[in-house]
Formats: C-alpha cells, structure tokens, sequence
C-alpha cells in the first residue's frame, strides 16, 4: 500500500480562482464578527478587491500562458489556456461592473436587496425589519461564490470539475434571485422556478457525464477526445452522453428550447442581479460550451452539428418574435439576451479558430452593454417623490425618458443600438466576427438567418428609443400642440424635471391647468444614487463605444488566446 | 496631388461641428444656428479646396487617396479616395448642408434664437454630413459597409424626433427597411471577403475587385449587395419607406434624405456592384433595367395620384432614381456617365423642391394640396422658384437634368431601345406631375382664405437657401462640360472593369444616330428660345458627342 502522495498544485495557475473563492469565504465570516454597522462597507470593500484581485492574476498568468500556450493544473481537472484566461478576466471585469450596481444606494439608502429576505412578504417581520433599516449583507460573498464558479466553469478540463462549478455558481444565484426589496412574491417565484428547473438541467447534465464515463472510462476531456478516435460499441453512449451534457450547458447558456427560466428569472431577481446573472453567467457558460465542443466532441461534428445548428436557429428566431411583444423592459432584455444566446452559438458552431475568438469578442461586447442596460434600468424608477420608488418596469414608464435625463437615455439608446448590431457599437464587431466565423466554417445559412433575424430585432430595440425619445410621457400625452406648449416652458430647466420635483416644474406659464390634473403618483423619474451605478453606465457606454471604433487591441487578445489547450 | 488629408478634413469638421454643438455652453446656445452655418460653409470651402487639388485631367482614377491601418485583424482599413463621381456627390451634399441649415433656421420653435431641439437638430445634421462624405469617399468595404449602416441613426433621429405626427412610425419603419438590406449585404460582405485576398488589407476595394468567384456564389453576392442599395435607392417594390418618411419629415431632412442619403445606394450600385461582379451584373442587367423602367412609371403615376405635396415629390423622386438605375444597368459609357451626373442633378432639383415644398408647408400648416390655390398673385418669387425647380425636374432643356435624363436614355437606347422607349414616357407624365401641381397650387384666381392671402413671400434668409441651387441647375444645364468631365472617364472606367462594350450593331448606330439627331434639334431650338447662344453650343456639341460615342 502506497502511503498518501501530496499532488503537486501549480498554486500561481489558481490565483484567480483562490483569490475570489478565499475572499468569499473571509466574507462569510465578516458576517459572523465585524458589527452591524460597519458590515456593508467592509463587503462591498472586500468584494472589490477580491475582483480586482482576480483580474491582476489574470494579468499575471497571461504572459505565461501566450509563450507557453497554457497548463494543465491538478492533474488535468481544470486547463488554464488562453480561452479560459480570456473568460475569466471578461468575468472579473463584469462581475465588478454589476457589483457596483449591486452596492450601489439611493440618497435614501434603498438599495436593489430586501432587508431580511427571510421574512415572509408582507407580514409584520417584514415591516419591522424595514423599520430597523436592516440590510442583508450576505449577498456580497454569495456573489463572490457564484463569480469563483464562473472563474472555474470554463477552464474546467474534467467532468466532475464542470458540474461542481455549475452547481457553485448556480446555488449563489437561486438564492440570489429571489433577493429582490420589491415586488417580493414575484422574487421568490422566480428563485423557486430558478431552483427547481436549475436542478433538472444539473440532473441532465450529470447523466450526461455518467454515461460518457461509462463510454470512455474516464472523466478527462483529454481522454474522451483520444477515445472518440477509434470506433466502438459503445459510440450510442457517446453520442446520447454528449447531446445531454450540451442540453445541460445550453441551459445555463439560455438557448431555446431550454431557455423558459430566463424571462422570469431575468424579471423577479433584483435587477443587479439580474445584470450579474445575464453577463456573467453567459461568458462562463459559453466558455465551457466551447471547450466542451471544440476538445471532447470535435470529432463527433457530422453528429451533434444538426443538434447545434437547429438550436440555434431555433434559439434566433423564436427569441426574436417572442421579444416583439413583451412590454415589461427586464423580460424584453430576457428574451434579448435568449436570442444573443443563437448568436453566439453560430460561432460556436463554426468550429474553428476564428469561431473562439469571434465568440469571446462577442461575449465581452455583448456583457458589457448588458450590465450597463441594467444598470440604466436600476435607476429608472416611478413613484411619489421622496416616497417608495418602484422600478418602472413597464415599457410604457419610459416615454420621454430623454426629456428627463438626456444622458441616461444616450447611454441606454447606446446599449440597445449595440445589441442590435448597428455599426460602430461593439455589438456590431461582435455580430460581424461570429457571422464571419461561421460564414467561413460553411455555416452560411446560419449566419443568413442570423442576419434576418438581426433585422427583425433591431424592431424591438428600437421601439424602445422611439418611446424615450419621441414619445410624450403618458402623463403628458396631449394634444400634439399643447405637448409643445410644456416643451418650451421646460426647455430651460431640464434638469428640475429630472429630480421628480417636475410637477411644480412644469407648473409654471401658461400651462399651470394641464399640469395640475396630472397624478403626480405615477411619475417616472432617475432615483438619485450615491453614483456607484452611474459609474458602471459610464464605464461600459465607453467601453461599448470603445469596443466599436478601435477594438484592434482587444481583437490582438482574443486572437492570440483562440487556442485551446487537448 | 497634395499631402494635405482633403477628404479626412472634410469628415472631421462636420463631426467637431456637432460635438461642439452639443456641448455649447449655455450661454451660447443661442448662436447654435449661426455656429452650425459656420461649420457647414468652412465645409464647403473645404469642398473647393478638394475640387482645386483634384486632377480633372485624370478622373477616372482615386485621388486625395489617404490609406491608414484601421483594425488589421479582420482586413479594415481606414482607406479614403475619390474619382469623378465621387467628388461631384460629395460635392453636391457640402452645398445642400448650408441651405439646410438656413431652411431650418426658424423651424422647430426658434422664432428668436435658437432653441435646445434645433441645436440638437443641427448638430444631427453636421453628424449626417461627416458619415456621407465618408461613405462617398471610402475606397475599403468594411468602412463603406460601417458608415452606411452608422448613417442611419442620426437620419433616425431627424426623422423621428423633428416631424409630423406619425414621424415615430416613419422613422422605424425607415430604419427596419434599412437595416434589412444593410445586415443582407452584411452576409454579402463577408462572404466576399471570405473569397478575397484576406490579410491586413483585405476589404480594400481594389484588393476584392477581381476576386474569382464561382458563378453562383457571385449571383447571390451581388443580389446581396443590390437588394440594400436598391431599398436605399429607393427602387419599386422595396420604395414604400420613402413617401412615409418623406411625408413626415421636416423638408431640410427629406432634402438630405432624398437628395443625397439615397444616391448611396445608386453610387453603390455603380461603385461596388458593377467592379466586384461585373459577370453577375451583366447577368441581372435586363431584370434590373425592367425594375427601373417600372420605378420610372410607377413612381410617376402615383406621384400624380398624391394629395400630399410632401409625398407628391417623394413618388417623383422614385421615378427619377428609376432613371438613374436604368442608366447604370443600360451598361453603355454614355448611360452611365448619365446617370452619375443625374445623382448630383437630382439631388439640386429635389432638394430646391423639397425646401420650397417646406416653405408652403410651413406657412400654410398643411401638407395637403388641395389647400393651396392662386398663390401666383400672393407670392409670385416662391412661385418662380419652385416652377424653375420644378421644370428641372421635368427636364427642360436648358437646366441641367436635361443633360443628364437625355444622356441617360440615348445611352440606354443603343442597347435596350424598348426600354428607353417605354421610358420616355417618364419624360411626359414628370410634365403632368409638375405642372399639374404648379397649377393646382399657384395659379387661379387670388385665393380668398386669410391664410393663403396673406401669405408671405420669401424673405432673404429663404431665398439664400434656394437661389444657389437654381444658379447650379443653370449653370451646369447650360455649360454641364465641367462636370460631364468630373464623371464620362470613371463611366469609361467602369464599364472596362464590367467587361462591357457599347454597342455597335449596325442596325442600331443608325437608330441611335436618328435619337441623337432628334435631341439635338430639341436642344437648339429650346436653346434659341432661352436666347443664349453660348449655351446652346455647349449643349448640342456634348450631344453629339455622346451619339458619336454610341
């Protein structure tokens, strides 16, 4: 018997994912000792750091992995190559820009998370602990465990190791999800929805893993790929094992038909969170959907290509004719983010080269426009002035938002103009490498579909400009001469609209009667915010912008990472 | 050639223009008109800067070319350069800027000074200027497909934010049928670039012109490319964007619009079309001549049927672009030289039309012709200026379309003779739609409603906006050597690169001779009618020419 042998951890390789999951669980433990007071600071602190940290590491490996094209750490269970770096940077970067939103606080010190989500909705606890201006501070470290999982998801380079990624990745965001101050029921719905189709997709996914360890006899990437080399029996097992580990992936990818969780979730998590989940979350698991593809099946292309290209099909079209008619903005950027989903699995499908970075190029333009469309819709809310300020969820909530707030209107117009792939966004470098990508993979039908369904998205998208920009608030929507009449009256002072005191505001001149029967319940104003959350709209508006006209350095770095390591 | 960046200049400014525009201090926003004017006539002298520099002896070949490296890892280069017909459309569109401006310098509330939706309104209209020199100067794809598509926001905007009551759902509808062509001829685009050279500089346009192509791939490539430009154009089936927007839109906007956003797509059809496919082109040439000759009569059969007079110059307008389409596609050097000179022509007549429409509008608050009556008497210098533009859109002889709408149909005559034939019926129902109109709206008794007879005349600021339009038509009707100059060598050019020859069948020259005979005749007699002599030589020796050339 062979005494216990320590197995040689390259720790450096680990950095990323150590510095995050450790700070986590220091977060954890900042619950139980540091007092009350002092514990939001000391979370949001350490949680940004602790991604700061990780993007450092990141930095740090980076130059080690070009010249050497990569290692395999602890035996082959996780890869850190060049994709997998790219990944867990984009994470980092998005999981820092949402985490921002996430701490950020109205004047008030509202924030996006109920003071004791334990309480039952409605009840007295729950009035009390509002009372007491309680907070709940443990979402801190759930998100940083959730940002660790994502960190190992995509360089996962075994099986077991991708499902335990999933699942700590995953748990932190059911709960995460049902956080919400507001609309509390529908939140908790959400969670629960979440939960239980989460761990029907972890069931497939884990069955899918059994019955590819029962077809090679090992769970290594590596291993499967030399067993698909020569021809077997069993190659049934391969081939049901794979198409169910990809159903379990494209779950979390949010690709249709697997895709029924996103709209509610995307609705019912408090909207931070919701920004987190539909970036973060969507490079981590793209990530792994693409070493998945490209090292453990490639040889299986002429078998599981159909399954791929029929989802993604699918997963354009639908997701788009769907998004047409939602009118509540959080499901609307739920269906959008579904359809994105299509997108990028035609670069996926291309399997090659180009196809990786083309994909990672869209995965960073496509996270950074949406956290900061989210980040926008945190603060756009209605209500009493100085009362509770619900988000304004509807649609109908935004006309004439660019009246009110010029730059927040800019910046959102930006971010959907990018989603739907208008020219000099990064959006539109996104569509132009996976389309190119796949274009040149002989996947041409898919990047034609691709292409009309971009055209039909652009409808939605727009829709929305058309209502902050051209469209009269509903509480202002009156005969077209008159609208004009307000429109000089409060063409000088803008900015008094803006901090919900419009109704005096407007009151003024000649216009005092149509103003005065205006409920001023219902208006929609920007919260004022201590400006965490403006600062992640500003970010990723430049970023956006950046990522359109001059991407050539970001291109250089995702070209140079496209290869995966066997 | 010079070393000064003419054609980068001329992109920048206007963009300053805009941001400064937006920026303005409070206390200055009031001057945002007189700033932007600035901005739009430093870009005109810019223009003639750019005109000096360029060699006119050699015009068939880019130059103020200026190449940089834009992003090397998907082949785009910031590559920028003009031939004739290059220069003359982004010539065309520095002038039409200015008047714009003046056009709109009491619109949207600013009686006394400029209000914050003007501001905007302009600095949309510098932002437009920039992305339309770039598209008409850019010699990469990836740079012309980004600025053709990046076009349609700020035009989204003029659109939707500064119209008529529907504006919303004209400037979608605007932009869903734009975007549809444009991500068509995205697939198209990479799809060529795919089968190109490829490398750092692999959409350069003359590293793709002459990449081998199996037959199919090129047909549908170029259905691709021509579906976008044929929706921008706007060409019968894909046109119906054009009267709702039109209708909807300020006048200054339609006037960009329609007259120099949409010879995109006909510049395109001439500049990326013909050199990148030119066996498929050949190839679709009768069904797209077919589409043009049914543009041509469809566009001038609804045009009289309008009660609009907004749509009644969109629908006018779809008739002429059926002109300049049939031109190019008739795929003879005359035709296509033709058709260049049409897109700058067009763009003067339409947009004086548009701005004058504009006029009425404003004063009468209605759109609707049926409204107006007998305002000769009331405002005869309006009345003169719109019949002038009106009959350059008839084509007189002696304003400048004449030359270009003749040249279109005696190049088209030598190779499709019935389509030329057929559309020379445009020739005569343009005459019903326009002075049907001027008689509907101007002549008749002294109207009797307070509106129509107290209407003002145009005031200074407004003739200043129109006059240098109805000088151009003039000028270039009655000495058009210059600009046939600007555009005969790239038309030359382009048909080599198509692998085309004009026609020299017998049975035809003779025929096309008896066209040429014909016009020529018309010419002087109308010519000996306007009683300049100068002109009339001018006008039957380029006639000439070009007959001799068929």
């Amino acid at each position: 018997m062979n005494g216990f042998t320590a197995p040689e951890v390259a720790w450096g390789a680990l950095s990323p994912v150590l510095v995050v999951l450790g700070a986590a669980v220091v977060g954890v433990l900042v619950e139980a000792f540091v007092p009350a007071r002092a514990r939001r600071l000391v979370q949001v602190v350490l949680a940004l750091l602790a991604l700061l940290g990780a993007l450092v590491a990141v930095g740090l490996l980076w130059g080690g992995v070009e010249r050497t094209g990569g290692t395999a750490v602890l035996g082959g269970s996780l890869v850190v190559d060049g994709p997998a770096l790219v990944c867990q940077a984009v994470v980092a970067v998005l999981a820092l820009l949402s985490l921002l939103v996430l701490a950020d606080r109205t004047r008030a010190g509202q924030g996006a998370i109920a003071p004791s989500v334990a309480t039952v909705p409605g009840s007295e606890a729950e009035r009390l602990a509002r009372e007491k201006g309680l907070q709940q501070t443990e979402v801190y470290p759930l998100v940083l465990f959730a940002t660790g999982g994502m960190l190992v998801f995509p360089a996962a380079g075994d099986l077991l190791t991708l499902f335990v990624a999933l699942e700590v990745l995953s748990l932190p965001l059911y709960l995460l999800s049902g956080t919400a101050r507001e609309r509390r029921l529908l939140s908790q719905e959400a969670s629960l929805k979440y939960f239980l189709l989460g761990a029907f997709a972890s069931a497939v996914l884990l069955f899918g893993v059994a019955l590819l360890y029962g077809y090679s006899g090992s769970l290594r990437y590596a291993d499967i790929a030399a067993a698909t080399a020569t021809p077997s029996p069993l190659d049934g097992l391969l081939v049901l094992g794979s198409v169910l580990v990809l159903v379990g992936l494209l779950f979390k990818v949010g690709a249709m038909p697997f895709h029924s969780w996103t709209p509610d979730v995307y609705q019912g998590a408090p909207t931070p969170v919701t920004a987190f989940m539909a970036a973060c979350t969507k490079v981590a698991a793209v990530g792994a959907l693409l070493r998945f593809v490209y090292v453990v099946v490639p040889g299986l292309q002429w078998d599981l290509a159909p399954v791929l290209w029929g989802v993604a099909i699918v997963t354009m079209v639908a997701a788009t004719v769907v998004a047409m008619v939602q009118t509540d903005v959080k499901r609307m950027l739920g269906y959008s983010s579904v359809a994105h989903a299509g997108f990028l699995l035609t670069g996926v499908v291309a399997l090659d080269e180009r196809g990786v970075s083309g994909t990672l190029f869209y995965l960073l333009a496509y996270g950074v426009a949406t956290v900061g469309a989210f980040a926008v819709v945190s603060l756009v809310r209605q209500g009493r002035s100085g009362g509770a300020q619900l988000e304004a969820a509807d649609l109908s909530a935004w006309d004439g938002l660019a009246r009110r707030s010029p730059v927040l209107a800019l910046a959102f117009s930006v971010f959907l103009l990018s989603f739907a792939g208008i020219p000099l966004t990064g959006g539109f470098l996104g569509k132009f490498s996976v389309f190119s990508a796949a274009v040149d993979g002989g996947a041409w039908p898919l990047a034609l579909v691709g292409v009309l369904a971009s055209a039909a998205a652009a409808y939605f998208y727009v829709r929305v400009i058309v209502r902050m920009y051209f469209t009269p608030p509903a509480d202002e929507a009156l005969p077209a001469d008159e609208v004009l009449l307000v429109d000089d009256a409060t063409a000088g002072s803008p900015s008094d609209a803006a901090t919900g005191t419009g109704a005096t505001a407007l009151g003024t001149a000649g216009t005092g009667t149509l103003v005065a029967a205006r409920p001023a319940a219902t208006r929609t104003a920007v919260a004022t915010s201590q400006g965490l959350t403006a600062v992640t709209v500003v970010v990723c508006l430049i970023g956006t912008v950046l990522l359109g006209v001059l991407p050539q350095p970001v291109l250089d770095l995702v070209g140079s990472a496209a290869v995966f390591l066997p | 050639m010079t070393s000064f960046p003419w054609l980068t200049a001329l992109v920048v400014l206007p963009v300053l223009g805009a941001v400064l525009l937006w920026v303005l201090p409070a206390g200055a926003r009031s001057r945002a008109r007189e700033l932007a004017l600035v901005v739009a006539l430093g870009e005109v002298a810019l223009g003639v800067g750019a005109l000096a520099a360029f060699d006119t002896a050699d015009a068939g070949t880019h130059q103020l070319v200026e190449q940089h490296a834009w992003i090397p890892a998907i082949g785009a280069s910031y590559a920028v350069g003009v031939d004739g017909v290059g220069l003359a459309l982004v010539l065309m569109s520095v002038v039409l800027v200015p008047l714009v401006v003046l056009a709109a310098w009491r619109e949207q509330g600013s009686a006394g000074a400029a209000t914050d939706r003007l501001r905007s309104y302009l600095a949309l209209v510098l932002l437009l200027e920039a992305f339309i020199v770039g598209v008409f100067s850019a010699r990469d794809l990836f740079l012309f497909y980004v600025l053709f598509e990046a076009m349609l926001i700020p035009v989204y905007f003029m659109i939707g934010g500064y119209g008529g009551p529907r504006r919303g759902a004209a400037a979608v509808k605007f932009l869903v049928y734009s975007l549809l062509g444009g991500l068509v001829m995205l697939a198209g685009v990479i799809t060529l670039y795919l089968a190109g050279p490829g490398g750092d500089e692999g959409f350069l346009v003359e590293n793709l012109v002459g990449t081998q192509l199996s037959t199919t791939t090129e047909r549908l490539l170029f259905c691709s490319f021509f579906l976008a430009f044929a929706i921008k154009a706007p060409m019968v089936p894909v046109h119906t964007w054009l009267p709702d927007a039109a209708e909807q839109a300020p006048a200054g906007t339609s006037t960009l619009l329609v007259g120099v956003l949409d010879k995109v797509g006909t510049f395109g059809m001439l500049t990326l079309c013909l050199p990148l496919f030119p066996e498929a082109s050949r190839w679709a040439a009768p069904v797209v001549v077919a589409l043009a000759v049914l543009s041509v009569l469809y566009g001038a059969v609804l045009a009289i049927g309008q009660r609009d007079l907004m749509r009644l110059i969109a629908y006018t307008s779809v008739s002429h672009f059926g002109f300049i389409v049939l031109g190019i596609f008739a795929l003879t050097s005359t035709s296509v030289a033709g058709s260049s000179f049409y897109m700058v022509n067009h763009g003067l007549s339409t947009g004086a039309l548009f701005l004058l429409g504009g006029y009425l509008v404003a004063r009468r608050g209605s759109q609707r012709i049926e409204d107006f009556g007998g305002l000769q008497r009331v405002v005869p210098v309006l009345a003169g200026l719109f019949l002038v533009s009106g009959l350059s859109a008839l084509s007189l002889p002696g304003l400048s379309t004449f030359v270009s709408e003749f040249a279109v149909l005696v190049g088209t005559f030598t190779r499709h003779p019935a389509a030329a034939v057929v559309a020379s019926l445009g020739v005569v129902l343009a005459a019903v739609y326009v002075l049907w109109t001027y008689q509907r709206v101007f002549t008749g008794p002294r109207p009797e409603t307070a509106e129509l007879a107290t209407m003002r005349d145009v005031g200074a600021r407004e003739r200043w906006a129109v006059a240098p339009l109805v000088v151009l038509m003039l000028v270039l009707g009655f000495a058009p050597g210059p600009a046939l100059d600007l555009v005969r060598p790239p038309a030359q050019l382009t048909l080599e690169q198509v692998g085309e020859q004009d026609p020299v069948r017998q049975g035809l020259v003779a025929d096309a001779g008896g066209g040429t005979d014909d016009g020529s005749t018309g010419s002087t007699t109308d010519g000996t009618a306007d009683g300049s002599t100068d002109g009339t030589a001018d006008g039957t020796t380029d006639g000439t020419d070009e007959g001799g050339e068929g």
